[in-house]
């Protein structure tokens, strides 16, 4: 694999009140590998991926996508980048007012000049791609939840993207569809050697999609490395979030002395 | 119980902050609609045309249904008064500058926010819930541009055009009361209903409608984005957008009709 990076994180510290949430991230994405990023919940790293689309500003630290400090440009510049990327939300999130097709031809509608005649055949390619020929004229209330994700990730690669971000994108699946869902990633970034960065915290996807993994643990990365590294990794946390313990370095349970006082505070 | 200052305190300070939040919102609408253009990102007509229809001609049944009901009710009432006088067909005049100035505009636009603003809001409201304001800025489409501003202008033309609709129903109302219960002779009705309206009571009273349409888009579009908290989170910023609404327009149609009073136009 090449290595030439494509995305950067430089120490990049968020705050949501006096709560640290990001708490001096570096990381870095190579170009067309499909980099995992997992954690438990709420150890920021859904919080880490809306950093690197753009949609929130980190209060200290760097975002370079392609080379561009993404944190330092103003709003026009940054939707210059974006076009470059797609993002595949955790419910679809699909504009829900309008048809299948509609979706997945509006960034190409709004962001191009092609004839409203080469965006229903792109629209058709795209949903080719993902498994849903047919399916243009339905409303999203009318799909399933692993049909959405496809409709999603097909919008998602809309633009021809050269990046593509996945926020848990088999949460929620039966295991058929969750299967179905990481083959898609895993074609997607080998056919159109297309740069995924996937959050999730279902290991099954994990060792199925990833080249390389990152651990988020309290708003720090803990480890980053192949999958093989991760696997014979020598540290507890990750070892125990692989293996899936509730006992471990990670304590998701107060101590005896605490629990008594916590009881009696209020 | 709470100290009553840190009470009044914090809702002054809250009020002022979704106001700041609120005007912010309304610049960058303007922006979207003066400065954008000027840059080559014009806002899509169809979705203007979309929310227009939406807008105006869906709510015209129900405008109707209110103005012609308030011309009757407004005829039985000032006739039952006028009598006493023997002054019975002064009440055209009565309907027609009442209705015009004042009742028209501020029924028409409390109609709208119930039905229209309330809509905005539960629409833009579960649209943030579901990630889907989220996903527009990601495809770096401006959630303002694509949402808000379409939903502002047609508010902006209809609510006046509703008005203008509404007050000649209202003005049917006043006349089925004056000619067939006063008996006061149609051509005579509609002369005295014209003779007593002036052009500026028509054009203040649409003046009224076109603040008060931009008041209704605003704050209902404000409460749909700043949407939080799931299904229960819609449900409480709809109820907030259509009473801030209400109290707006009436706040508004005071100062509006003070002004207009106290410069004698």
């Amino acid at each position: 694999m090449e290595k030439d990076p494509i995305i950067v994180v430089e120490n990049v510290v968020k705050n949501f009140d006096s709560r640290r949430v990001l708490d001096g991230i570096n990381l870095t994405v190579y170009k067309g590998e499909t980099m995992v990023i997992m954690g438990g919940s709420g150890c920021g790293k859904s919080t880490l991926l809306r950093h690197l689309i753009g949609s929130l500003r980190p209060d200290s630290g760097k975002v370079y996508i392609k080379g561009t400090d993404i944190t330092s440009l103003d709003a026009d510049k940054v939707d210059d980048i974006k076009k470059g990327f797609g993002m595949l939300f955790q419910s679809g999130a699909l504009l829900d007012y309008m048809t299948v097709e509609e979706n997945i031809a509006l960034p190409l509608k709004e962001h191009t000049n092609l004839d409203d005649e080469i965006i229903k055949i792109m629209v058709k390619m795209k949903l080719e791609l993902v498994g849903l020929r047919g399916f243009q004229k339905l409303k999203p209330s009318q799909l399933s939840g692993g049909m959405k994700k496809r409709v999603g990730l097909a919008r998602a690669i809309a633009m021809d993207p050269d990046i593509v971000f996945y926020d848990e994108p088999t949460a929620g699946l039966d295991p058929i569809m969750t299967a179905v869902i990481d083959k898609l990633i895993a074609d997607l970034s080998k056919k159109l050697r297309i740069t995924s960065v996937v959050v999730t915290h279902d290991m099954q996807s994990v060792f199925r999609i990833a080249d390389r993994v990152a651990m988020l643990y309290n708003g720090r990365v803990v480890e980053v490395g192949t999958l093989d590294e991760i696997k014979n990794t020598k540290n507890d946390l990750v070892k125990q979030f692989i293996e899936g313990n509730p006992e471990g370095s990670a304590s998701f349970s107060h101590k005896g002395d605490d629990y008594l006082k916590l009881l009696l505070e209020a | 119980m709470r100290n009553p200052f840190f009470t009044i305190g914090s809702a002054t300070l809250q009020a002022i902050s979704n106001l700041r939040a609120a005007l912010f919102l309304f610049s960058k609408t303007m922006y979207w609609i003066f400065i954008g253009p000027l840059r080559g990102k014009f806002v899509s007509g169809e979705y203007i045309f979309e929310q227009m229809v939406f807008t105006g001609v869906r709510s015209l049944s129900i405008v109707f249904f209110v103005t012609f009901f308030t011309g009757i009710v407004l005829a039985m009432q000032t006739a039952h008064e006028l009598s006493k006088f023997g002054a019975t067909m002064y009440v055209a005049g009565l309907v027609s500058v009442s209705l015009a100035r004042e009742l028209g505009p501020v029924l028409t636009a409390l109609v709208v926010a119930g039905r229209v603003g309330a809509a905005i809001t539960a629409q833009l409201g579960s649209m943030k819930v579901t990630e889907q304001i989220e996903a527009l800025e990601a495809m770096a489409l401006d959630p303002v541009r694509f949402l808000v501003v379409p939903r502002f202008l047609a508010l902006l033309v209809m609510l006046p055009a509703l008005t203008i609709f509404g007050n000649l129903i209202g003005n049917l109302g006043g006349y089925l009361i004056g000619v067939f219960d006063l008996k006061i002779a149609p051509s005579l009705y509609i002369d005295t209903a014209f003779r007593f309206l002036e052009l500026k009571d028509i054009y203040t009273g649409v003046f009224k409608s076109f603040i008060f349409g931009g008041i209704i888009a605003i704050v209902s579009s404000y409460q749909g984005l700043s949407t939080s908290g799931g299904a229960e989170g819609v449900g409480r910023n709809t109820t907030v957008s259509v009473v801030s609404s209400f109290i707006l327009v009436i706040l508004a149609d005071c100062v509006l009709t003070g002004i207009f009073y106290f410069s004698n136009i």
